[in-house]
């Protein structure tokens, strides 16, 4: 039986689900700040992560309103602990190599911005204007990411390799991307937020065609390994990525500056 | 020059001494060139000013907070709330003609909905290649000319 779940409660999970993914993704890249590659792809990388911790500024901050306990946006990031958090597995995957890095970058933008797109009609007038808002800075990932698993899967021999394994590796966590509980239920009914499901066509277009362009063959298996954006079960690497992440806090509780 | 009505500096005066204010990241074009300052208005606690973000997580939004209370307060104006509106969305299509002139004259391509640059801003050539999508800060692009051999900045156009 499904467990009923009301309004506010989902309303709160669903923006916790947004802005985890944006928040763990974005320091996920950010870690790559002064390791890249080149020059170039170090302040790529570091963009993007920037675009994504202030998309995370508005989700988390409209969470912490909605849940109307006076808390704020960095409170809900860096006092939480693993259980606590709802993103999806794909994104608190080790970096990697670089192609990796770019592989899970283009699965989760190539979700991201079906997403945001149908969250720009949303009955929740706040949440149209952060999906508006973020829409744009996701399509601009999505060309990058995209490009970059072409060029690099349709590279060299080497980096073809990389690019197969990292998909390989990877997509096991596509699928929880359109799972769905009784929190979607509920958002669903209240035309705040699409059916996950409702997604996966134009998803699976958007892979066919990248992929196919970057000579990588997409893996069988589609059973989803899920329980990121539940919080049921996280991976081991989400507690590490958090020790680093909210070290400041946990040192040094309350500290400002 | 005051409102009729009461010694307020009228909201035109307002709009001109904003005009004033230099992006803090691209000195050359002020915030009003940007079309990041959506709105001014006075109330009875002050003069609220609405500002729009460019890209979320800029860094120089909360500098920008700043350099705006900064400037109306050495026009007198004590009182000021700032507000932060992200919908609509901010558009390049807001940059304004001045600002457009300026960014090129400075070395920075003016954005362009064909998703870059027709000519280098220093030469003048139409030889021009992308470096990277991305560049010194989260508005720009990283473009070559290949006439002069020059890189120079493109303001990407969202």
């Amino acid at each position: 039986m499904v467990r009923d779940v009301s309004r506010d409660e989902a309303f709160y999970e669903f923006l916790l689900r947004m802005g985890d993914n944006t928040l763990i993704l974005g320091h996920r890249v950010s870690e790559w700040c002064g390791h890249a590659p080149v020059l170039e792809e170090d302040i790529a990388l570091a963009n993007t992560a920037l675009d994504m911790i202030g998309q995370t500024q508005m989700w988390l901050g409209l969470a912490a309103e909605v849940q109307g306990e006076g808390k704020t946006a960095d409170d809900l990031a860096f006092l939480r602990d693993a259980w606590d958090f709802r993103n999806l597995l794909l994104v608190e995957m080790p970096n990697g190599d670089f192609g990796q890095t770019l592989m899970r970058q283009f699965l989760f933008d190539a979700w991201h911005v079906l997403q945001l797109r149908a969250l720009t009609q949303s009955t929740d007038e706040r949440v149209a204007a952060i999906a508006a808002k973020s829409v744009k800075e996701a399509t601009y990932h999505l060309d990058r990411s995209a490009e970059t698993v072409v060029a690099l899967g349709d590279g060299s021999e080497e980096s073809h390799a990389r690019m197969q394994a990292a998909l390989d590796y990877l997509y096991p966590y596509v699928g929880e991307m359109f799972l769905s509980d009784a929190v979607d239920t509920t958002l669903v009914e209240a035309g705040i937020a699409p059916d996950p499901a409702s997604l996966r066509a134009e998803f699976d277009e958007t892979l066919a065609r990248v992929l196919g362009e970057a000579t990588l063959t997409l893996p069988e298996a589609r059973r989803a390994r899920g329980g990121g954006r539940d919080g049921k079960m996280h991976t081991e690497h989400l507690g590490h990525l958090l020790t680093t992440m909210q070290w400041m806090q946990r040192a040094y509780p309350g500290a400002t500056w | 020059m005051t409102d009729t009505q009461s010694n307020q500096p009228s909201l035109a005066q307002i709009w001109e001494w904003l005009d004033a204010v230099p992006d803090p990241e691209i000195p050359v074009i002020s915030l009003v060139d940007l079309g990041i300052v959506r709105d001014v208005q006075w109330s009875d606690n002050g003069l609220i000013v609405t500002l729009t973000p460019t890209y979320s997580g800029c860094p120089a939004t909360s500098i920008i907070r700043l350099d705006v209370e900064t400037a109306l307060a050495a026009h007198g104006i004590e009182r000021v709330e700032i507000k932060t509106q992200i919908a609509p969305p901010w558009t390049t299509d807001w940059l304004s003609d001045k600002g457009r002139a300026r960014l090129e004259e400075y070395g920075i391509a003016p954005p362009s909905p064909a998703g870059g640059p027709d000519h280098c801003p220093r030469c003048g050539s139409p030889d021009v290649t992308r470096v990277s999508q991305f560049g010194s800060t989260p508005c720009k692009a990283h473009w070559r000319c290949t006439a002069c051999l020059e890189p120079f900045d493109y303001f990407k156009c969202i």
